[in-house]
């Protein structure tokens, strides 16, 4: 409930920390590329220069689902800032993207 | 072609859980690498079941597992299943066991698109690499239709995994929570299908009871009925108690009742080891002592007995069976005598048969005694409760051992009939009643059937002293049975009579003696006065005689002196003696 006002308040204005974000993925599937570029679009477009992007295959490293609950792929984690989000899918529907991030208010 | 045609007839490879009774009904275990559904409501023991089933695998059958919860932590459940003595932080660090908690959160997931649960595939399939997983047991699974809000993806990866799952060549179990009209709440039914298990825990009559059933298990044989399930220190045990059949071997070896003129009663050697002994009487006619006696006896003679109280406390039976001198402690203390005392009310009847089962298969007793099975039918309906002791007659048969149960036949009722129906499945069955007369009530004991022996048609009285049990005949004379007081009344007349008849030909006896004595003194008296007669007769003649010569010999001298020439005519006697002269 009382994120909507931090979220309002992180959204456009750059935030003084640093956006950690992580996609995890399993395997260089289709999906995961799209998911990759749209990540990538909407950080340019909405914080660029302030976001670091980790990108991790799990079928390298399958031992690191378990730190951050990951059961679907892809999912993208917002390690910082907190608290921590989960968007699971394509990140094709970039609306849901933004509210999923807080950057941008929920209706 | 053998090896075709073997591979054709060759049943479903088993899985088996180590659960106690669990792979009697499935005959073998869980479907091999197949996944089986394990669906009931809260609290049925579904995560419990499944701990066990990996926990009983890697510990009995060297199978290592895989346990992912979506519903507690791990911590939560190493610490859950603890208490029940499975060494899962053990098994963890032995890397022989892998438990991971799978959270999701419904509020913390945004979903932007297209995705699978890939993720999950693969630590599941780290986690079953790491330990080399041949089991794996996903607890509640349905969890994820609460954190994922695409339902269609979701049943489509969930398809996707039990098809994996039988890929990999795990043997999965699956729980479901129990859903209105489906057996899990999300239809889970669907994905699963090749084994069912449902498990259930009902209330009635205020008494909760667990069951469990195999609603279908694809290509194998399985029991269908509801089985009872006991969930205690030990895990769970399902009980396929119904299963027995009438195929128990029989013993001709005796064992002694601990009263000796009642092996008399059985055939001189008393109850056959193995059989079922009913005791039924009304309220107070010593059939706790007489349970007693004989699980005394038996552990005197060096076995185990197990006696189920479900009246009295185990020192409340001691303690009133040291007043009649059968002292049990001595047994308890040795561990030969094991008291199972419970009140009937405290759990159902299957949860009753479920701890007997358990305690008879971990004592292997001798003897077994329940007092009084009439006390069950507090707890169900009579045909259940004849169902139960059924089931329980037949388990200590199967198992060779001699079973006493004792009912209480309520006043009023008649005797030569049990309350729980049950009398036909005795072997042997004595009864104890009370005879009312002259203001006292005694105990009678009678042999009212005895399978396979040659017993005795007498009634006995039975007496309860502290010198133990004693068994008397009773008075059967002039045509009446008599018993206690009046049976010492009559006893006591029968001496009197007897004495006093005694006394009297005594009497007639001495009165003869006397009789002959008199008559032996008269005739000595009478004797005697025949020799003095005699003697008196011989001296008259020999005074005759003397007289006759005298005068003879006068007559001479007179002659002489007259001068008589003609000599006088000799007398015979005279003569005579004169000859001899």
């Amino acid at each position: 409930m009382t994120r909507r006002d931090g979220g309002q308040q992180a959204a456009p204005k750059a935030s003084p920390s640093t956006w950690n974000l992580r996609l995890y993925i399993a395997g260089l599937t289709p999906r995961a590329v799209a998911a990759f570029e749209n990540l990538k679009q909407i950080c340019e477009a909405h914080l660029a220069g302030q976001y670091h992007i980790e990108v991790i295959d799990l079928l390298k490293t399958p031992q690191l689902a378990k730190g951050d609950q990951i059961i679907a792929v892809p999912t993208l984690v917002r390690k910082l800032p907190e608290p921590v989000r989960k968007i699971i899918g394509d990140l094709s529907n970039t609306e849901k993207v933004l509210v999923g991030l807080d950057l941008r208010p929920r209706t | 072609m053998p090896r075709l045609k073997r591979k054709a007839n060759s049943p479903l490879s088993k899985c088996p859980t180590g659960i106690q009774g669990l792979d009697e009904i499935t005959e073998g275990g869980l479907p091999r690498g197949r996944p089986t559904l394990v669906c009931g409501g809260a609290g049925s023991g579904k995560t419990l079941l499944g701990m066990e089933f990996l926990v009983r695998g890697i510990t009995q059958y060297h199978e290592p597992g895989v346990f992912l919860s979506f519903e507690e932590t791990a911590e939560e459940l190493a610490t859950n299943v603890a208490s029940l003595g499975f060494p899962v932080q053990d098994l963890i660090q032995q890397e022989r066991l892998a438990l991971d908690f799978v959270r999701v959160e419904r509020s913390e997931i945004a979903e932007t698109g297209e995705y699978d649960l890939e993720g999950l595939f693969v630590r599941l399939g780290a986690a079953i690499d790491t330990v080399k997983a041949k089991r794996v047991v996903l607890d509640t699974i349905e969890a994820l239709f609460a954190g994922l809000p695409n339902e269609a993806i979701l049943r489509a990866e969930l398809r996707r995994l039990f098809r994996w799952l039988k890929q990999k060549q795990v043997t999965a179990l699956i729980t479901g929570e129990r859903g209105d009209g489906h057996l899990t709440r999300h239809g889970l039914e669907e994905y699963v299908s090749d084994c069912v298990i449902v498990l259930d825990h009902r209330v009635i009559n205020q008494i909760a009871t667990r069951r469990l059933r195999i609603v279908k298990y694809r290509g194998s044989r399985h029991g269908t009925n509801e089985y009872p399930t006991l969930i205690d220190e030990s895990g769970l045990s399902v009980l396929p108690i119904s299963s027995l059949g009438l195929t128990y071997p029989v013993s001709t070896d005796r064992i002694a009742t601990g009263i000796p003129r009642l092996d008399a009663m059985l055939g001189g050697k008393g109850y056959y080891k193995g059989s079922s002994i009913l005791i039924s009487g009304t309220a107070g006619t010593g059939k706790t002592s007489l349970a007693a006696i004989f699980v005394e006896s038996v552990c005197r003679q060096g076995g185990t007995a197990l006696y189920c109280a479900f009246e009295e406390s185990p020192e409340q039976v001691c303690r009133n069976m040291r007043s009649i001198g059968i002292d049990l402690d001595p047994w308890r203390k040795k561990g030969r005598l094991h008291f199972h005392a419970v009140r009937p009310t405290v759990y159902g009847l299957e949860m009753h048969l479920a701890t007997l089962h358990k305690q008879i298969q971990n004592l292997h007793p001798l003897a077994l005694v329940m007092d009084p099975v009439t006390n069950l039918l507090s707890v169900g309906a009579p045909d259940e409760a004849q169902a139960m002791l059924m089931r329980v007659i037949d388990f200590a048969k199967s198992q060779g051992i001699t079973a006493v149960f004792t009912s209480l036949t309520s006043g009023g009722d008649a005797l030569e009939q049990s309350e729980v129906g049950i009398s036909s499945l005795m072997d042997t069955w004595l009864l104890v009643r009370v005879l009312e007369t002259n203001g006292e009530r005694n105990r009678l004991l009678y042999v009212l059937k005895s399978r396979g022996m040659a017993h005795s048609n007498q009634m006995r009285e039975f007496q309860l002293s502290d010198q133990g049990i004693q068994l008397q005949d009773v008075y059967l004379g002039a045509g009446t049975v008599l018993t206690g007081s009046a049976r010492l009344v009559q006893e006591a007349q029968d001496r009197a009579t007897f004495l006093a008849e005694q006394q009297a030909a005594q009497q007639r006896a001495q009165a003869l003696r006397d009789e002959q004595a008199t008559l032996e003194s008269q005739t000595t008296a009478l004797r005697a006065r025949i020799e003095h007669i005699q003697a008196e007769r011989q001296a008259v003649q020999a005074q005759e005689e003397a007289r006759a010569e005298a005068a003879c010999a006068d007559q001479g001298a007179l002659a002489t002196a007259r001068w008589a020439d003609a000599p006088t005519a000799p007398h015979p006697r005279r003569a005579r003696k004169g000859d001899g002269r």
